[in-house]
């Protein structure tokens, strides 16, 4: 029985206010007391993500829908907002993310270095307050508007340390993009209120032949945030450049707006033409193999990470893909499993994406270096971090008893039951199933390496010998992350049923025949469990074999050679290469060799760079050419102000002009 | 009967897919010769009132120009350039095949929409004659090596081969024959050209033959 | 779910080390050699589980856990796993899923226990052993797909309930290609050399160099396992449908899978490794045959 929602969009509202004032009272306070504005951020956001976190964990449980609108003076805009299961369900993510990623950020900045804390903090809360907005919104205009703020937000983020070059040119490249996603949306709200001649959701209607069209519209604009390929330019610069906790946040939630938008797309459109479910279904898939295939190119910890996100999504998308043919095909079944699997997967990629996001800021706060290349050993020196990653890193590869393994394994069953089908509908199905497991393949190979590189074998930098466990304000929303992979993946059967009401708003009401007990098979946690149990007792076993026998430590054995050195070891560039080189065609890597030349070689070097391929080969000449041809339009730009004013006034008469004429 | 068709057109696939990732020109040779060898059978079979003379003069002719004939001039072709035994190709081996796995998907896909005037003797012969036509065309378009190209000239023809025995029926003997005539020639004068450009330049990769457009470098 | 179902998972671990056995003493036959006692690995075994050991000092937990957590996702999957027409103690749609993920759940331990010891053997172990997997799973899944259509179920015992109803020409793809496989994961003949001695040349061998005693137990043990886990999901595509007595189709699966280990033998004996840029297309080319299998399936 659904549940009136307003004293949990009160709740959530109030969570609004607190971050708002909790952020402009830090910025304020930055100018005289470091000290205070820190306390005054992490107070306010730490206090809205509770209440914010509690309110959609109650508006989910107990389907509560609703919503209220406040007076707000803006032509077509109304300050409307609503819950149901899926705002709600985006939120929990949202606020739990943003919490623990605030908790991190209280110790990850300590020395700030002559940096106004309260800048951070004000752009920190901002952003949480207007991505939970953008969720919230029920009326085109509102949605826009936090939106924006969103996006203006993060970028202010991105750009914390702007005394760094690159961190100024990822922050151009992120605005430009995210501008050029919402240009497109802006188109798809005008169509889509134009009937009515009202912004709000609820009176939207798509004018009749074009939901094809508009849904495209929408999946450019929404993919772009999203971070699909090949949109997903601003992604591998941003993020690397952007401080780790909010590398983590926008990673872990904010590109998830992007999904949001598009499954409230589909919410508030209805029926969308099949080809739809098809195009999505094919990005999902291409995004997902190029985005893991990016990743194992990368040296830099972080920008392996941000390619990550573009797997992640694109897993995300063909699930989403799957359970939009399945509403389309008339299959229940499949659209259950697809939809529960991509939305779950939203929750769990925030989950594992945040916690791998700190760990490699605790890497880089640890040893000052996130080139993987650079590092190693870290297990032994930064235990706790070690442990929290190899989490992650299990999780996203998608393997069990982690939450990887559950959103995945219903994207899979969804894609086996299009299987039992025949033709085309069947051939989507091989296709999900192959390129899922094709990520999952590269996937771990790349997480192998960024494992095993960074945190075992001997450090291969002064730094990385050096490196102490980083304090408990970083190392507890790191365990925290890494105890909830667990519990998701453990207990996902319950989690899934929690999800009901948001994947029922999407595929329609679940029937499932032959399983009646919920989509997610209750046997499948009882063999998990049985793993788990099964590698205590064999730790157990080992323990007593082992007890009372002589246990020696010795060298690593290298064929008997006795003195190894830390640079013998395998480099990343060296464990990824038969792979990279496999994919040279795609990755396009640049490659600087200095081969050993003689009998006797003095030295050799060899470098590669995977640039980015949408970026080098669609984006960049691109840009080049729209420079060349708006170079026609210079003279309009005299550089002084009487002529910037002039061309304002000439707009205006010629508007008034026509609009009273006509 | 259908049985044995399925079998030669599972045949007809897996010699594509294995051509896809043969890196051995002596190897792809034979493979397109057993590929020709085996179509001959296929008007034999391919035929609902029994045999005629037209299927068995079409198909033994066809087994014998691309069994035997071919083969034997590429060969010549191979051992008077000594070209070098491993293909450079423009796209690997392993992506090559990869394509060749999507490309087959497709042409089931496609092969499950094409409305054609008769039912086909198998369901899998139209999608594994689209294949083997993608498959020639593919090898004309990644590989380097002239004779390559050719291979994939009579891979193609192959699959036009196999496309007409849906035809059968009607009168196809005339177009399928001017086809492979149009090969037989379109071979005859790459193996000499072939033998020609390599005495001129001491290779036969056809990227270099870029080299001789105007204004090129 | 019977008493055969109960049964397989313990004739499993009890009657894997015997395939290694088997396989040794069929290309001992081959090369006109006695060979190694059939029951070599539970001697191998016994040996192994009373010995202290020894651990390099750059290892970590990961590298003792590594053995471990492999070992324990094979005997989880054995809960999956029907042999021949013996269903599955545990099985559910989509189990096969878990079956494969559970296989990569082990590897993934045994390739961070590798690069664990800073070794570049090892290294170089767990980079080969990664890079195949890439092309392994979708093939293995591939399979799979191709079973589910062909027999309508989305479970293991489902499909291997009865004999796959499959034309002969698809049994015969998705045979062969799951028979890469199975030489492929198992790193045996024409992908990996087991009686190698030359590091530079292994892939699996290299990446335990370091276990001793206990772990390297566990690792031999794992190793046989994975012979039978993957066997099984050969097994169970040969003929005879259900006998209707379980402890007879139980002992069918395991007559099998000696047959399949004897062959496995015979190939190691005849067949020389191919180049490590080879494995690559053999392993897409296992893939190649199932989805072709798969598509032979439409109609």
């Amino acid at each position: 029985m659904p549940a009136d929602a307003s004293i949990h969009l009160f709740l959530l509202l109030w969570a609004l206010g607190v971050l708002l004032i909790s952020g402009v009272a830090s910025a304020l306070a930055g100018r005289w007391s470091e000290r205070t504005s820190v306390v005054l951020g992490i107070a306010g956001a730490g206090m809205a993500c509770l209440a914010g976190l509690a309110a959609a964990v109650a508006g989910l449980t107990a389907r509560a829908t609703g919503t209220i609108m406040l007076p707000w003076r803006i032509p077509y805009g109304a300050f409307s907002l609503g819950l149901d299961s899926l705002s709600a369900f985006f939120l929990i993510p949202l606020f739990l993310l943003s919490g623990l990623a605030a908790v991190f950020a209280s110790g990850y900045f300590r020395p700030w270095n002559e940096r106004n804390p309260g800048r951070f903090w004000l752009f920190y809360n901002l952003l949480v307050a207007s991505m939970a907005l953008v969720v919230l919104a029920r009326n085109g205009v509102l949605f826009l508007v936090a939106w924006e703020a969103m996006s203006l937000a993060s970028f202010f983020l991105v750009t914390f340390d702007d005394r760094a070059a690159d961190a100024r040119e990822a922050g151009w490249i992120y605005l430009v993009a995210t501008h050029v996603g919402t240009a497109f949306l802006i188109a798809v709200f005008i169509l889509l209120g134009r009937e009515s001649g009202s912004q709000e959701f609820s009176a939207y209607a798509v004018p009749a032949g074009s939901a094809g069209a508009l849904f495209l519209l929408g999946l450019l604009g929404f993919g772009t945030k999203a971070g699909l390929f090949p949109l997903h330019v601003w992604l591998p610069e941003a993020h690397p450049a952007a401080p780790s906790p909010v590398s983590a946040v926008m990673s872990g939630v904010m590109i998830k707006t992007g999904i949001y938008g598009i499954v409230r797309m589909l919410a508030v459109m209805g029926a969308v033409p099949g080809w739809c479910a098809w195009l999505v279904l094919a990005i999902g898939a291409v995004s997902g193999v190029l985005g893991v295939l990016f990743a194992l190119a990368q040296h830099d910890l972080k920008r392996l990470l941000a390619y990550h996100s573009v797997e992640n999504v694109g897993i995300i998308t063909l699930g989403l893909g799957l359970g939009m043919l399945g509403v389309h095909y008339g299959i229940p079944a499949v659209a259950a499993l697809g939809f529960a699997g991509g939305l779950l997967h939203v929750l769990n990629h925030a989950l594992f994406k945040g916690l791998l996001f700190l760990g490699a800021g605790a890497v880089a706060h640890a040893t000052g270096t996130r080139d993987i290349e650079r590092l190693g050993g870290l297990l032994k020196r930064m235990p706790w971090t070690g442990a929290a990653f190899l989490a992650g890193a299990v999780a996203i590869c998608g393997l069990p008893p982690f939450n990887g393994f559950a959103s995945e394994f219903l994207i899979y069953v969804g894609a086996f039951r299009t299987l039992l089908a025949n033709g085309g509908l069947a051939l989507g199905g091989l296709v999900a199933v192959v390129a899922l497991a094709l990520i999952g393949g590269l996937a771990a190979a790349c997480f192998a390496k960024a494992f095993g590189i960074v945190f075992q074998g001997e450090p291969r930098s002064p730094a990385a010998a050096a490196a102490h466990e980083v304090p408990r304000s970083l190392v507890a929303p790191m365990l925290v992350l890494a105890a909830l992979c667990l519990a998701i993946g453990l207990g996902a059967g319950a989690v899934v049923r929690a999800l009901d009401p948001a994947v029922a708003q999407l595929a329609g009401p679940i029937v499932m025949s032959d399983a009646p007990r919920g989509i997610f098979p209750i046997a499948l946690g009882t063999v998990l469990a049985l793993l788990v149990a099964l590698t205590l007792a064999l730790a157990w076993i080992r323990r007593r074999l082992l007890a009372g026998r002589s246990v020696r430590a010795a060298v690593t054995w290298d064929c008997g050679y006795a003195a190894p050195t830390a640079s013998m070891q395998y480099t990343a560039t060296g464990f990824a290469q038969p792979l990279t080189n496999g994919a040279w065609a795609i990755l396009q890597p640049h490659v600087e060799a200095r081969l050993p030349q003689g009998v006797f070689p003095v030295s050799a070097s060899f470098e590669s760079h995977a640039p980015d391929v949408a970026r080098a080969n669609l984006y960049d000449p691109l840009f080049r050419r729209l420079a060349v041809g708006l170079g026609w339009f210079r003279w309009l730009q005299q550089g002084q102000v009487h002529w910037y004013v002039l061309y304002i006034v000439v707009v205006l008469m010629v508007l008034l002009a026509w609009a009273l004429v006509s | 009967m259908s049985g044995v068709i399925e079998i030669i057109l599972i045949f007809l696939i897996l010699a594509n897919l294995i051509l896809l990732g043969a890196s051995r020109l002596r190897n792809a040779i034979r493979i397109v010769a057993w590929q020709g060898l085996v179509l001959g059978l296929m008007p034999l079979l391919a035929h609902r009132d029994g045999l005629v003379w037209a299927a068995i003069l079409l198909g033994a002719g066809s087994a014998g120009i691309k069994g035997f004939v071919f083969p034997a001039l590429l060969n010549r072709a191979l051992r008077e350039t000594q070209a070098s035994r491993e293909i450079e190709p423009f796209v690997g081996y392993v992506l090559s095949l990869l394509a060749g796995v999507g490309v087959l998907a497709l042409s089931v896909w496609f092969g499950s929409r094409l409305p054609l005037p008769w039912p086909p003797a198998s369901n899998l012969l139209v999608p594994a004659g689209m294949f083997t036509v993608w498959t020639g065309l593919f090898l004309i378009v990644t590989r380097r090596k002239a004779i390559t190209q050719v291979l994939g000239y009579v891979v193609l023809e192959n699959g036009i081969f196999t496309l007409g025995m849906v035809l059968v029926e009607a009168m196809p003997l005339l177009v399928e024959l001017g086809v492979l005539l149009d090969i037989f020639v379109a071979v005859f004068v790459m193996g000499i050209i072939v033998f020609n450009i390599n005495r001129e330049f001491d290779h036969i990769d056809s990227d270099q033959l870029a080299a001789l457009k105007e204004g090129g470098p | 779910m019977n008493a055969a179902s109960s049964l397989h998972p313990v004739l499993a671990l009890l009657l894997a080390p015997l395939l290694p056995g088997v396989i040794n003493r069929i290309k001992a036959l081959f090369g006109g050699r006695r060979g190694p006692p059939l029951l070599q690995l539970y001697f191998d075994l016994w040996k192994l589980f009373r010995k202290g050991a020894v651990y390099s000092r750059t290892t970590t937990w990961v590298f003792r856990a590594g053995p471990l957590v492999n070992f324990a996702c094979l005997v989880a999957a054995l809960a999956l796993l029907p042999l021949g027409r013996v269903a599955a103690p545990v099985s559910f749609a989509g189990d096969l899923v878990l079956l494969a993920y559970l296989l990569g759940l082990g590897r993934f331990a045994t390739v961070a226990a590798a690069l664990d010891t800073g070794s570049s053997f090892e290294g170089m172990g767990a980079s080969r052993e990664v890079q195949f997997a890439v092309f392994a799973e979708p093939a293995l899944l591939a399979g799979l797909a191709a079973l589910a259509h062909a027999t309508q179920s989305l479970s293991l015992s489902g499909m291997y309930a009865a004999w796959p109803a499959a034309t002969l020409p698809v049994l015969a793809l998705l045979g062969a290609g799951l028979f890469i496989l199975f030489l492929a994961e198992n790193c045996r003949m024409p992908v990996d050399d087991p009686n190698t001695h030359l590091e530079l040349t292994m892939i699996h061998e290299v990446m335990v160099l370091d276990h001793g005693g206990v772990d390297f137990g566990f690792v031999l043990w794992g190793s046989a396992l994975k012979l039978w886990v993957l066997g099984a999901l050969l097994a169970g595509l040969l003929p005879p449908p259900a006998t209707g007595h379980p402890l007879a189709d139980l002992a069918v699966g395991a007559g099998w899978l000696l047959a399949l280990a004897a062959a496995t033998g015979a190939v190691e004996s005849v067949m020389a490794r191919v180049r490590l840029l080879r494995v690559p297309q053999l392993l897409v080319g296992a893939g190649v045959l199932c989805a072709l299998g798969l598509l032979l399936t439409f109609r």
